[in-house]
Order: C-alpha cells, then sequence, then structure tokens
C-alpha cells in the first residue's frame, strides 16, 4: 500500500519552568492510503500531542524539535505558517473529543461548515459553498439538513455536533482526518453508529484516517492497524487482529486485561498497578518497567528498542514491541 | 414579539427596585440634620412664617404620607420643586442632560475605541512588551483620581502650553479634557476586561478547531474568539455608559460643565431636597435601562441566551 503520512522519530517537548517535559519522544507512525491507523494509550501518554505535531498546532511553551512529518513526501515540518494554513482543514483536517465545546457556540453550524469550505476554495461563492455544506451533512447522516443548517451548536444533541464536525471536517475532501478521541464523550449507542459513519466516509471517499483513543474497543471495531503509545513512545505496534490474538508488550497486555468483559466472574476489573511515571522523572530503563509484573533487573539499567515479534496472523504486516521479552535479531531502523 | 414580552417584563421587575429606591433616598434626606425652610428663606425670619410655610409644603405630614405623595406626583413625572433655584425638578434635569450626554459621548468614544483594541493586542502578546506597556497605561487609567487627572491636563494643556480652554462647555474643544480624563479610566478597565476574557475564551476548544480549520491567527481572533470574549465587556460599556450619563460628579464640577452630575452636587451643598432625590431617580432610571439594553445586547452576541 502507498503511504500517505510518515512520521519519522518525532520529538515534541514542552519547556516548562520546571524542566522539559518530552510529551512525545522519537514517535514513529506510517499511515497508508485509504487506511484506519489507531494510536492507542492512556491519559499523558502523548497520543494527542502527536496529533497537534501533525496540525503544528502545538501551543506554547512545546515545540517540535526533532524529526520529521512527511505528507505525500514532503515534510511538513519545512512548510511555512501560509503553507501549513492550507494543509490544515484541506488535506488535513481533525475532529475532537468534545463536540460540546469543539464548535464555536455563537455561531450557526452551516455557517462555520461553509467557513472551511470557503477559507480553501476562494473561487466558491456562499450559494455554492451552501448546496456544499447541505450535501456533507446528508453525507454524515444530519436528518432536515436544511433546518439543521441554520442551527446553533446548542441546539443539536452530543452525537449531532460530532457529525457536524466530522461534516466540517470531511467537506473539504481531505487525504488524511485526524481523530482526536471522537467518540469518548458520546453515548455508547451513538458512538458504534459515529465510528461506522467515519468507516464508512473513508471507504467511500478514500480518505485516511488516524484514530487517537485510549479504548481498545473502538480500535478493534475499526482499526487496521495499532500503535500503542506509553509516556511519550510506541510501546507496540501491530496489526490489529494481529495485536490481539499475539499481544506482545506487557502494557498492551494490561490495557486488554483492563477491558471489562460480559463473561468475567471475577468481581474486580483488572487495572495496571502503579501510575503514568512523571515525564520530567522517567526511569532510567524501560519506561513502562516499574509497573511491569515481569520486569527483569535489565529492564531497569537499559532501554529496548522496537524488536521484530514473529506474527501468528496472516499477512499482518510488521508487528513490533519494545520488551526484551520479545527480543530478536531484528530492530526497528533509526530507533 | 418574544423580545417585546422580555423588555415589558424587565420594566415591571423594574418598578419595585425604582420605589426601594425612591423610598431609601427619600428617608436618608429626611435624618439628615438642616430645615428645607430655613435654607430656602435665609436668615432673620420669623418662627410664625417657618411654620406657616412647613404646613404649606406639607413638611409637617408623617413621612410615610409624605413619600407617597411624592410618588404619586413623580409617577406624573412630577418631581417637585428645588428649593435652592425655585425651578421645577424635571425641567433643571431635562436642562443638564445633554451636557453630560455630550460628554459621555466623547467619552465613550475614546473609551471604545482605545479600550477594545488594547485589549485585544494585550491577550494576542500576552506577556510581551506591548502588552506591559497597555496594562500598565490602563492601570494608571483606572487607579488614577479622576480630579487629580483633570487638575494635570488642565494645568498642562490648557495653562502651561495654552492648547485647550481650561474650563467651560461653549464648544467641542471644551470637551476634550474632560472626555480624555473621563475615557481613560473607562478605557483602562474596558481593556483590562477584554485581554482577560479574550484570554480565557482562547483556551477553549472552538479555538482550536478554528485553528485546525486552517483559519489565520488574526480570523481566529477577531472572528471566532473575539465575538465570544465581548460578553463581559458589553455589559461593562452598557453599565459604564449608564454611570457616565448619569453624571460625572467631579469632572463636570473641575471644568465647569453644566450636567446632571454639577447639579447633583449642588443640591448635595444646598441641601436642595427634591432636586437631590430628583437626580437619585434619573440615575437609577438610566443604570436599570443600561442593563437592561446590555441583556438584549447580550442575546443580540450569544444565541444560547435567546430568550424562547
Amino acid at each position: 500500500m502507498d503511504e500517505l503520512l510518515r512520521i519519522n522519530n518525532l520529538k515534541t517537548h514542552f519547556f516548562t519552568k520546571k524542566g522539559v517535559v518530552p510529551a512525545v519522544d522519537g514517535v514513529s507512525i506510517s499511515v497508508p492510503q485509504s487506511s484506519v491507523i489507531g494510536v492507542v494509550g492512556e491519559s499523558g501518554c502523548g497520543k494527542s500531542m502527536t496529533a497537534m505535531s501533525i496540525m503544528q498546532l502545538v501551543q506554547k511553551p512545546g515545540r517540535i524539535i526533532d524529526g520529521s512529518i512527511e505528507l505525500e513526501g514532503e515534510d511538513l515540518l519545512k512548510y511555512s505558517g501560509d503553507n501549513m494554513r492550507n494543509i490544515r482543514g484541506n488535506k488535513i483536517s481533525m475532529i475532537f473529543q468534545e463536540p460540546m465545546t469543539a464548535l464555536n457556540p455563537v455561531y450557526t453550524v452551516g455557517r462555520q461548515v461553509t467557513e472551511a469550505i470557503r477559507i480553501h476554495h476562494h473561487d466558491i461563492d456562499k450559494e455554492e459553498a451552501k448546496k456544499m455544506a447541505l450535501d456533507i451533512f446528508n453525507a454524515v447522516g444530519i436528518p432536515e439538513p436544511d433546518r439543521r443548517f441554520n442551527s446553533y451548536p446548542h441546539q443539536l444533541s452530543g452525537g449531532l455536533r460530532q457529525r457536524v464536525m466530522i461534516g466540517m471536517a470531511m467537506v473539504c475532501n481531505p487525504r488524511l482526518m485526524i481523530a482526536d478521541e471522537p467518540t469518548t464523550a458520546l453515548d455508547v449507542t451513538i458512538e458504534a453508529q459515529i465510528l461506522f459513519l467515519m468507516k464508512k466516509l473513508q471507504e467511500e471517499r478514500g480518505t485516511s484516517i488516524l484514530l487517537i483513543t485510549h479504548n481498545l474497543g473502538v480500535v478493534a471495531e475499526i482499526c487496521d492497524y495499532v500503535y500503542v503509545m506509553y509516556a511519550g513512545k510506541v510501546m507496540e505496534q501491530a496489526n490489529t487482529f494481529e495485536l490481539f490474538k499475539n499481544t506482545s508488550h506487557q502494557y498492551t497486555e494490561g490495557l486488554m486485561k483492563s477491558i471489562p468483559k460480559i463473561t468475567a466472574e471475577k468481581e474486580r476489573l483488572y487495572n495496571i498497578k502503579g501510575v503514568v511515571p512523571n515525564l520530567m522523572k522517567l526511569p532510567k530503563g524501560c519506561r513502562f518497567c516499574p509497573r511491569c509484573e515481569k520486569a527483569m533487573p535489565r529492564c531497569f539499567m537499559e532501554e529496548p528498542p522496537l524488536y521484530k515479534v514473529k506474527t501468528v496472523v496472516e499477512n499482518a504486516g510488521e508487528h513490533y514491541a519494545r520488551c526484551f521479552l520479545c527480543e530478536s535479531s531484528e530492530v526497528m531502523n533509526d530507533d | 414579539m418574544n423580545t417585546f414580552k422580555f423588555i415589558v417584563k424587565r420594566i415591571l421587575i423594574a418598578i419595585p427596585v425604582l420605589i426601594g429606591v425612591m423610598l431609601i433616598i427619600f428617608l436618608m434626606l429626611n435624618v439628615v440634620p438642616g430645615d428645607p425652610v430655613t435654607l430656602m428663606m435665609k436668615e432673620h425670619i420669623k418662627p410664625e412664617l417657618i411654620e406657616r410655610m412647613r404646613v404649606e409644603m406639607g413638611l409637617n405630614d408623617p413621612v410615610m404620607v409624605r413619600f407617597f405623595n411624592y410618588i404619586k406626583n413623580a409617577a406624573r413625572g412630577d418631581f417637585g420643586m428645588s428649593y435652592k433655584l425655585n425651578r421645577n425638578v424635571t425641567d433643571l434635569i431635562l436642562n443638564a442632560f445633554p451636557h453630560t450626554v455630550k460628554l459621555t459621548i466623547f467619552a465613550a468614544l475614546i473609551a471604545w475605541i482605545i479600550g477594545i483594541p488594547a485589549g485585544i493586542i494585550s491577550a494576542v502578546k500576552q506577556n510581551s512588551l506591548v502588552d506591559r506597556f497597555l496594562m500598565s497605561f490602563s492601570l494608571i487609567g483606572v487607579s488614577m483620581p479622576v480630579f487629580w487627572a483633570a487638575l494635570m491636563l488642565q494645568y498642562f494643556l490648557a495653562f502651561k502650553w495654552k492648547l485647550l480652554p481650561v474650563s467651560g462647555y461653549a464648544t467641542l474643544k471644551h470637551m476634550i479634557m474632560p472626555a480624555i480624563v473621563l475615557g481613560w479610566s473607562s478605557a483602562g478597565t474596558i481593556a483590562r476586561l477584554t485581554r482577560s476574557s479574550l484570554l480565557e475564551i482562547m483556551k477553549d476548544d472552538f479555538v482550536r478547531t478554528a485553528r485546525a480549520k486552517g483559519l489565520k491567527e488574526r480570523a481566529v481572533v477577531v472572528g471566532h474568539a473575539l465575538k465570544n470574549a465581548m460578553l463581559p465587556v458589553v455589559t461593562m460599556m452598557a453599565i459604564q455608559v449608564a454611570s457616565l450619563l448619569s453624571g460625572a460628579v467631579i469632572t463636570e464640577s473641575v471644568f465647569g460643565i453644566p450636567g446632571i452630575g454639577r447639579l447633583a452636587v449642588n443640591a448635595i451643598q444646598t441641601r436642595d431636597m427634591p432636586l437631590l432625590q430628583g437626580t437619585v431617580v434619573f440615575t437609577t432610571v438610566l443604570i436599570i435601562s443600561g442593563n437592561l439594553i446590555a441583556d438584549l445586547l447580550y442575546s443580540v452576541i450569544d444565541p444560547r441566551i435567546r430568550v424562547e
């Protein structure tokens, strides 16, 4: 499959008064054309910051200090402000967790969607932009688009607002849509609908999706390939089936066990002991070792690279895990 | 139609507020020492004459009776006769009002044209030198006593450099200094409020959405954040205008502008109860209307507050 987006060794650090916080610390992610890629991890693992780095919307005191972000071969980090603005919302769009607050409360949703069109297409007049907005409202399943066009965000339900956000993100037919926890704030029933809608649009329009979530259930639902992040680094990456079948990293294992199961008879839900380390005072060896049940003395001394794991699922592509238990002769390049 | 209902409701709510204010001011002035008749008649008049006047003016009636009479007349627009100036209070206020309006317009224009952009620039360039300069300048405006600022301006602009007339109200030139004095402090408040409100809004999610759409930073600030940030500022602006309209007491006195403020000061100095009551009631009406207008503007800006 052709590659759409390639993130190489991205480092986004925050330079605070108390010290440097390596929120994203050498992350490499590849998004093929027309695919759904998941990034999973706990709060504060750097998954949202990776997304904001792609958009180059990292706010001070954060800064991208190293790495490259290539969209169809062009390094976005070399782009100037104006060039990057032409990418945002046009070639790469983004939707956010809170549909309640992500839309501007003082403008109608119609106006907010037509604005997204007219930023990037100056030749489109108001009437035409309205037609396009109504079309996209139809495509994202908003009932009575004519009436909704003049609604304010507060007049819509959470699910409808997220549909508006998706419509706004898709209206310029971007190559990539980054979805940062798009269903976290929604009811489970609405969650399934929204995921289904995203998958449908992705298939129809050939847009790739980079889905950021803490929920492995969401990943299982629609992702082709998954990156598991912890404390600013990728811990494991694999095809979705492969990841569930052949979980190789202890952190991923912990995440899997923490999913509530209907069949489970245990009373208490499993949880990974300990807390996410303070990024300013990272342990010396493996970032996960203080919480790992299988940690060895070596884990406290040196940091493991991403080792290639032998796949069990056919045609699963490559599977890597940052764990000495998976030690193999092959290590990911430039890691 | 709904807006109309809303306005009517607000006016009806305002009536008890107004009566309450009138009652308080009436009772307060009632306990202030000094007999109005003695004040009117100057010295050396016979006690019998004073007594006769008191009866004629109804001053010997119980407080509550006098209060109800006052309300009854006030409802017809009659606020009585000024003791000292011997003229209808309503006429006096209506004559003074245009001067105050003129001053208010200039002061408010200065406050808005300077205050709002200064607040925006400060917020966008937070913690920069420009921000520090503008915020110091507005802090001076807010904290500098008005009479001192007025005297300084008079000393330098009028006395030393002879650029402007010292006081008076004949021409537009006379309005410049008092408008600067009043406008500066209002501009300071507005700039600081705009800045803090905008900084707060800039953290909101929809600002991030606007950036993610590919909008220029200027369009993000002016097009998306500012309208949301203006809510508290608009309230402040409406209240400021209402309070400016009810008379800048010190400024008008220092610059000799015969507006509402000076009328009130004169009334206090001469214990002219009807005139003082009249100006207080007038001020109350203005403040209530100012708040009403602010609320109406609110709903124009923010659809969530629109009455449904």
